[in-house]
């Protein structure tokens, strides 16, 4: 299932909701990603996530149809959030629920370090010194690439 | 929309600098790919020209499919230019 809305989510809810479909599930991965109180020093108060809405949700499901054929995973669970977050707050979620624990750790990375290059997300921080765009760190870049051609 | 018209969307950083969302424009014989339609906005001079000249890193999206600057554009296309993205 894959979301993407301006409402909070339940770390909890998402691993039940996996749980009641479990079948031969033995390992539910959850990675959540939260807006940073600081960034270089600066104090954020707010952060803003603009999306493009029907491609969002098609990169998003392009990249777990990726990661279905290289991992055995059973269900997983996406949901992204937009508009107005304070620090925090929740950002994202990646639930992935398989049989065994290595496909459901390496699944969930492979998916969160391609939603940080591929998912048309922007991010702008609003601080003290005023607001600006966060720019794309090549960190993300070298995470992304790490795995290898998946025929993108 | 006319039936040789293309719908262009701005996001982010580009929206606001270009003080624009989005906008229709007809397809022209000549507008053949992404890169054409690049030069048309960079035409238009100010901050046009700094985005659209190839100083800038912009991504490009046909029918919300990640494209590249050689895509081609038919009519009744979704044409989107933006910053590279920083989800998650």
């Amino acid at each position: 299932m894959i979301s993407v809305q301006s409402d909070d989510f339940s770390v909890e809810a998402v691993c039940d909701e996996l749980r009641q479909k479990a079948g031969d599930t033995g390992a539910i991965v959850t990675f959540t990603g939260l807006v940073r109180e600081f960034a270089k020093d600066r104090s954020i108060h707010l952060m803003t996530l603009e999306h493009y809405p029907g491609m969002t949700e098609k990169s998003l499901q392009s990249i777990v149809d990726k990661a279905d054929k290289r991992w055995d995973i059973n269900d997983s669970i996406i949901i992204h959030r937009v508009g107005a977050l304070k620090p925090g707050d929740q950002i994202v979620i990646v639930a992935i629920a398989s049989r065994h624990r290595k496909d459901a750790f390496e699944a969930a990375e492979f998916i969160m370090d391609y939603l940080k290059t591929d998912a048309p997300f922007w991010k702008k921080e609003h601080t003290d010194a005023g607001e600006h765009w966060v720019a794309q760190d090549s960190k993300d870049i070298d995470a992304s690439r790490r795995w290898g051609s998946t025929n993108r | 929309m006319p039936i040789r018209d293309i719908q262009i969307l701005y996001f982010a950083s580009l929206r606001e600098q270009l003080d624009r969302d989005r906008e229709t424009i007809a397809l022209t014989g000549d507008l053949k790919t992404i890169s054409d339609i690049c030069q048309l906005l960079a035409g238009r001079g100010g901050a046009w020209k700094g985005m659209f000249d190839g100083s800038m890193t912009i991504l490009y999206a046909v029918n919300q499919q990640i494209a590249r600057r050689e895509t081609e554009i038919k009519p009744g296309d979704e044409l989107a230019f933006f910053p590279p993205v920083t989800g998650g």
